[in-house]
C-alpha cells in the first residue's frame, strides 16, 4: 500500500517534504506523505470519507475545534469563511495546521527519543542480562573451584597432621638417640677419665721408682711350708699331665652333655608317651560319637578308619623299632594335630547343636548343671550351719569357761554344785542303805526259807524213802497190802523209816542213794522286789 | 628366733667358715676367731695394718688377711696359732688378694693390674699371670674348684685364659667378641662359661669349657646394656638384668631368652602379693610402757613395723635418675636365685625399696616386699626358700612362701643392719653394721644349743602378718 502511495504521489511528496523534511523522519515519511496524500488525492476519497463529507462540513469544523481545544490549542480555531460556505479560512486553518504539525513534530520527536531510550534500555537490558548469565557462570565456576579449594585445603591439612606426628616421632626417636648418646658419651668420658687417672698414677709411680731405685723385692716369709690340701705330693709338670688336664676337661664336658642328653631324652619319651596317650584318648572319644552325631560325613568316618588301622598297625611297630625316627615323630604329631582338628570341629559341632536346637536336649544338659549347683548349695548351706553350730558350741563353751575364772560367782557356783552333789549322794547313800537293809533280810528270810526247805526235804526224802520201801514191799505177791499202802503214799512218807529191817536196809539204802542223786544238784534262785540278787548255786546239806 | 650380742667389727669383714663352726671378724688390725655356736673367743692374731680384706680357706684351716695400703698379705693357721705366713708384694702395690680353691695358693692381684702373682705356700714359689684386665669381675673360679677363667686385655683385644687350678697350667687361651669384657662368670656345673660386655654393648657370650662358642645373646643396642648376671644353682638358666629394667632369663639348651621379667612402676594385672612395711607408732602416754623401755632402749627410735597386703594396683616410688652421670641409678643391680633355683630376687636400683620375688616354676612374679627405706641386701638362705634382707635401719625382714616377717634387732643403742651374711646351715644370720655385728639365731626350739653360752637371750617382739590369702592362691590355681 505504501509503494502505491510513493509512486502515486511522489510529485506531492516533494513538495511536502520540502517543508517538513528537516523534522521527519525517513521511516515516517512514507506514512506521513500517506497520510497527507489523503485529503489531497482524490482517488482516494472514498476512503477517507468516512470522517468529513461536503454535508457535515460545519461539524467537521466543531468538531475538530472541539479537538483542538482539546489538545490545548484553544488560540487557533478553524473557521469557516462565511457559514454555509465550505471553503475554510486559511489563516486559521493554516495556524492550526501548523499547530498540529508543531505538535506532530513534538510527538515524533519524543517518539523518536522514547523509542531510542527504549532502544537503549532494551540493548542495556540485554547487556546487562548477558553480563548477569556471564556472572552467574562465573560464579557457578568460582563455588566449584573454592570447593575444590577446600578439598585440597583439607587434604593438604590432613597431609600436614600426618607429617606433624611424623615429626613428633622423629624428634622423639631423635631425643632418645640423643639421651642415649649423652648417656654413652658420660660413660665414655667416666671410662676415659679414670683410665687417665690410673696412667697419671702410673706415671707418678713410675718416677718415684726410677728416683728410688730401691727395689723392695717382693717375697714371701712362711714358717714353714704347707702341705698339699688332698695330702699328696706335687706332680711334675709334664706333658702327661697336660694331656690328662686335656682329657679331664672333656671328660667333664663329656659327662655333663650326656647328663643333659639323658634328662632331655627321658622329657622325651615322657612326651611322646603322654602325646600317645592323647592321641588315644581323643580316638576314644570320637569314635564311639561317631554315629550318634548329626552331619557325621563319610570321608570323617573313613578318614578315622584309616588312622584307627594305621595306629594300630603303626603303634606295634613304632614301639618296637627306633622311636628316633624323623618320619615316626612326624607322623605322630601329624596323626594328634588332626586328631586334634576333629575334636575342636566335633565340639564346635555340639557347640552349634546345642545352641540351635530345642530345648530338651539343652535341657539335658542343663538340668544336670542346675541339680549340680542346687547341691553345691545344699551342702554349702549345711556347710554354713554346722559351722555356726560349731561356732555356737564354742561360744557357749567358751563362757563356761570364762565364767569359771570368775572368782566369787565361781566359787560360789562350785560350791553350789558340790552341794547339790552332795544331796544327790546322800539321797543315793541313803537308798543305798536301804536296799542293803532290805537285801539283808531278804538273805535272812531266805537262810530261814532255806533251812526250813532243807529241813522240809530231809522230812519228804524221809516220806519218800519209807513210801519207795512201801512200793518195793508192795511189789510182793501181797496185793491188798499195796492197795492199802498206795492211798496212804503220803502218810507213810512221814513215818520214819527205821521199821523195816534187812531187805528194807537195802531198799533205804537205794533209795537214799537215789535221793542223794537227785536233790543235790537243785538250783535256787531267789528274786524279791525289783532288784535282782545274784542266783545262788545252794547245795543242801544232806 | 634369738639375737646375739653385739660385737665390734671394722670394714664389714666378718666371714664364717667354710665349714660353719668359726666366724671370724677384724677389728681394726686384729683377727678375732670365736666359735659359731657359744661365740667364745677361740684366737685372736694380730696384723700388721689395718686390714683391708679377709678371707678363709677352702678347708677352714687358714685365713688371708690382706692389706692393701701396705702391699702385704698375711696368712694365718688355725690349728697352729704360731704359724705365721707373710707375703709382701714389695713396690709393686697390691689391690686385691684372694685364695685358690685348694686352699694352698694365693693370687695377689697388683696395682695397675699389671700382674696376677700366684704364690704357693706349698712349694714357695711364684708364678705371674700377664695382662689381666681390670673389670667388674676378672676372675672366677668353677665351684669344683678346679678351674679358673681370667679375663685378659692384650692389644686392645679382650682373651679369656683358662687355667687348671691344679697346677696352674693354661689350657685354654681364646679371644673373645667383646668391645669392652666387663665380666665372666662360670656355670655351677663348671660346664659353660658366661662372658658379659661392658654396659655400652648389650652383649652376653657363652662359651663352653673348651673354648668353644656356644651362642651369643644381644637384646638391643645402643642403649646401656647389662648391669648385673646370675647363674641359678642348677644351671638351668641365666638372668641378665640390664639398664632398661628387665631381667631376661636363658635356658640352658637353646640359650635363648624364655622370658623377660619387667619392673613397672605401677604394678597390675598380676598374681603376686605386694608386702608394704608399714611402720606402727609407738603407743605415747600409756601406762605399761615406761620401765620396760628405759631398759629395752628407746623405742622412739626403734618403731615397730609390720608387713601390710596391698591391693592392687600398687605404685611403688621411683627416684629419676640423673641423665649426666655416668652409671646411672637406674637398672638391675642385683640377682639372686634360691638354692633350689624355684625363686629369684631382683632389686630395681631406680625403686630402691622394692625387692621383686619371681616364681621359676611359673615365670611369673610371686612377690613384691616394698620396705620404708631403700633395701640395703638381700641374700638367700642357703637351704631353704627363705630371703633374708635389710634395710640400713634396725629391723630384719624375712620373706618365704609362707609370709613375710619383720623383727626388731634388740640392740640398745640402734644397731642400723647394713648387710648380713647366711651361715652355711640355714640355721643363723650374721648381721653387720657399720661398726658392729650380731649374730640371728633361726631355730628356737633347739634349747640345748645355747646351754652355757655367752648369749643373752633377749626379748624380741616380732609381729607375722601377711599371710598369703588362701583365696588367692585358690583362685589362682
Amino acid at each position: 500500500m505504501g509503494e502505491w502511495w510513493t509512486t502515486e504521489t511522489s510529485m506531492e511528496n516533494y513538495e511536502i517534504s520540502s517543508i517538513s523534511h528537516v523534522t521527519m523522519s525517513p521511516s515516517r515519511r512514507n506514512n506521513l506523505v500517506s497520510m497527507y496524500s489523503f485529503p489531497l488525492s482524490k482517488s482516494s476519497y472514498s476512503v477517507i470519507s468516512a470522517f468529513c463529507t461536503e454535508d457535515n462540513i460545519p461539524q467537521c469544523i466543531s468538531y475538530i475545534n472541539q479537538e483542538l481545544a482539546s489538545l490545548g490549542l484553544s488560540s487557533t480555531c478553524i473557521e469557516a469563511i462565511s457559514p454555509g460556505d465550505t471553503g475554510l479560512s486559511t489563516v486559521p486553518a493554516l495556524n492550526a495546521m501548523y499547530e498540529l504539525l508543531q505538535i506532530h513534530r513534538r510527538s515524533m520527536c519524543n517518539l523518536e527519543e522514547l523509542e531510542r531510550e527504549q532502544l537503549r534500555k532494551s540493548s542495556t537490558l540485554e547487556h546487562i542480562q548477558m553480563s548477569n548469565t556471564r556472572l552467574k557462570d562465573q560464579l557457578e565456576l568460582s563455588i566449584r573451584e573454592k570447593s575444590g579449594l577446600h578439598e585440597t585445603e583439607r587434604q593438604l591439612q590432613l597431609k600436614i597432621k600426618t607429617l606433624q606426628s611424623c615429626l613428633k616421632t622423629e624428634k622423639d626417636e631423635v631425643q632418645k638417640l640423643q639421651s642415649v648418646i649423652a648417656s654413652r658419651a658420660s660413660q665414655y668420658s667416666h671410662d676415659a677419665k679414670r683410665k687417665e687417672r690410673e696412667a697419671v698414677k702410673l706415671k707418678e709411680r713410675l718416677s718415684q721408682l726410677l728416683i728410688d731405685r730401691k727395689d723392695k723385692k717382693l717375697a714371701i716369709d712362711v714358717l714353714n711350708c704347707l702341705g698339699r690340701a688332698d695330702g699328696k705330693r706335687r706332680h711334675w709338670k709334664t706333658t702327661k699331665a697336660t694331656s690328662s688336664h686335656e682329657d679331664e676337661m672333656y671328660k667333664s664336658l663329656l659327662s655333663d652333655y650326656e647328663a643333659s642328653q639323658r634328662s632331655l631324652m627321658l622329657e622325651n619319651a615322657e612326651l611322646k608317651k603322654v602325646l600317645q596317650q592323647m592321641k588315644k584318648e581323643m580316638m576314644h572319644i570320637l569314635s564311639p560319637r561317631q554315629p550318634s552325631t548329626r552331619g557325621a560325613t563319610a570321608d570323617d568316618s573313613q578318614e578315622q578308619a584309616d588312622l584307627d588301622g594305621e595306629a594300630k598297625g603303626g603303634d606295634a611297630s613304632r614301639e618296637s623299632l627306633d622311636q628316633y625316627c624323623e618320619h615316626a615323630r612326624e607322623q605322630l604329631t601329624n596323626s594328634i594335630r588332626q586328631q586334634w582338628r576333629k575334636l575342636r570341629n566335633h565340639v564346635e559341632r555340639l557347640d552349634s547343636q546345642g545352641t540351635s536346637q530345642n530345648q530338651l536336649e539343652s535341657n539335658k544338659e542343663v538340668i544336670p548343671r542346675e541339680t549340680h549347683e542346687d547341691e553345691m548349695e545344699r551342702m554349702r548351706c549345711e556347710v554354713q550351719q554346722c559351722r555356726e553350730f560349731i561356732h555356737a558350741q564354742q561360744q557357749l563353751l567358751q563362757q563356761q569357761l570364762n565364767t569359771s575364772f570368775d572368782d566369787e560367782t565361781a566359787a560360789l557356783l562350785n560350791d553350789c554344785y558340790t552341794l547339790e552333789e552332795k544331796e544327790r549322794l546322800k539321797e543315793e547313800w541313803r537308798l543305798f542303805e536301804e536296799q542293803k537293809r532290805n537285801f539283808e533280810r531278804e538273805r535272812k528270810n531266805f537262810t530261814e526259807a532255806a533251812i526250813r526247805l532243807g529241813r522240809e526235804k530231809k522230812a519228804f526224802e524221809e516220806d519218800r524213802a519209807s513210801w519207795l520201801k512201801n512200793q518195793f514191799l508192795n511189789m510182793t505177791p501181797f496185793t491188798h497190802r499195796r492197795r492199802y499202802s498206795s492211798s496212804d503214799g503220803q502218810s507213810a512218807l512221814s513215818i520214819s523209816n527205821g521199821k523195816i529191817p534187812g531187805l528194807a536196809c537195802f531198799q533205804t539204802k537205794i533209795l537214799a542213794t537215789l535221793c542223794m542223786n537227785i536233790l543235790p544238784r537243785q538250783f535256787l534262785s531267789l528274786r524279791f522286789g525289783n532288784t535282782e540278787v545274784a542266783s545262788f548255786a545252794y547245795l543242801h546239806p544232806l | 628366733m634369738n639375737f646375739s650380742e653385739v660385737f665390734k667389727q671394722t670394714n664389714q669383714l666378718c666371714k664364717v667358715s667354710p665349714d660353719g663352726k668359726y666366724l671370724a671378724t677384724c677389728v681394726q688390725y686384729r683377727l678375732v676367731v670365736r666359735d659359731v655356736s657359744t661365740l667364745q673367743i677361740l684366737q685372736l692374731y694380730t696384723c700388721l695394718d689395718q686390714v683391708s680384706h679377709m678371707e678363709w680357706s677352702s678347708d677352714s684351716l687358714f685365713i688371708l688377711c690382706a692389706m692393701y695400703n701396705r702391699g702385704l698379705v698375711q696368712v694365718w693357721s688355725l690349728e697352729q696359732p704360731d704359724w705365721h705366713c707373710k707375703i709382701d708384694e714389695g713396690s709393686i702395690g697390691l689391690v686385691s688378694s684372694r685364695w685358690s680353691p685348694d686352699g694352698r695358693h694365693i693370687l695377689n692381684t697388683t696395682e695397675f693390674h699389671l700382674r696376677v702373682t700366684v704364690w704357693s705356700l706349698c712349694t714357695k714359689a711364684v708364678s705371674y699371670i700377664k695382662y689381666p684386665k681390670a673389670c667388674q669381675k676378672g676372675i672366677d673360679f668353677s665351684r669344683d674348684g678346679r678351674y679358673m677363667a681370667l679375663a685378659e686385655r692384650r692389644d686392645c683385644k679382650d682373651y679369656v685364659c683358662v687355667f687348671v687350678c691344679d697346677d696352674w697350667h693354661l689350657l685354654r687361651h681364646f679371644e673373645t667378641e667383646t668391645q669392652d669384657l666387663a665380666g665372666l662368670e662360670w656355670s655351677p656345673n663348671g660346664c659353660v662359661l658366661a662372658v658379659w660386655d661392658s654396659c655400652l654393648e648389650y652383649k652376653v657370650l657363652l662359651y663352653s669349657l673348651d673354648g668353644r662358642l656356644l651362642s651369643t645373646y644381644s637384646a638391643y643396642e645402643w642403649s646401656l646394656g647389662v648391669k648385673s648376671v646370675s647363674w641359678s644353682p642348677s644351671s638351668q638358666f641365666l638372668a641378665i638384668g640390664s639398664y632398661d629394667e628387665k631381667v631376661r632369663i636363658l635356658n640352658h639348651i637353646t640359650w635363648k631368652k624364655i622370658t623377660q621379667f619387667e619392673h613397672p612402676a605401677i604394678i597390675d594385672n598380676t598374681k603376686a602379693t605386694v608386702y608394704k612395711e608399714a611402720e606402727k607408732r609407738p603407743g605415747v602416754g600409756s601406762d605399761e610402757m615406761p620401765l620396760h623401755n628405759i631398759t629395752m632402749g628407746a623405742t622412739l627410735f626403734n618403731t615397730q613395723s609390720k608387713y601390710e597386703i596391698c591391693p592392687l594396683p600398687v605404685q611403688i616410688p621411683v627416684v629419676k635418675p640423673d641423665p649426666d652421670r655416668a652409671s646411672p641409678k637406674i637398672g638391675i643391680s642385683v640377682l639372686a636365685f634360691s638354692s633350689d633355683s624355684r625363686y629369684l630376687a631382683t632389686k630395681n636400683d631406680n625403686m630402691a625399696t622394692a625387692v621383686w620375688v619371681w616364681d621359676m616354676q611359673k615365670m611369673s612374679l610371686e612377690a613384691v616386699l616394698e620396705q620404708t627405706s631403700a633395701v640395703r641386701c638381700f641374700q638367700w638362705d642357703p637351704l631353704r626358700p627363705r630371703l633374708a634382707l635389710c634395710a640400713g635401719n634396725t629391723k630384719l625382714y624375712l620373706w618365704s612362701p609362707g609370709g613375710c616377717v619383720s623383727v626388731q634387732v634388740p640392740t640398745e643403742g640402734g644397731f642400723q643392719v647394713q648387710s648380713l651374711n647366711w651361715h652355711c646351715s640355714g640355721d643363723s644370720l650374721i648381721l653387720l653394721g657399720k661398726e658392729q655385728l650380731c649374730l640371728c639365731y633361726m631355730d628356737t626350739d633347739q634349747e640345748d644349743k645355747f646351754k652355757g653360752t655367752r648369749c643373752r637371750l633377749l626379748e624380741c617382739s616380732f609381729f607375722l602378718s601377711g599371710l598369703k590369702h588362701s583365696q588367692q592362691t585358690q583362685h589362682s590355681s
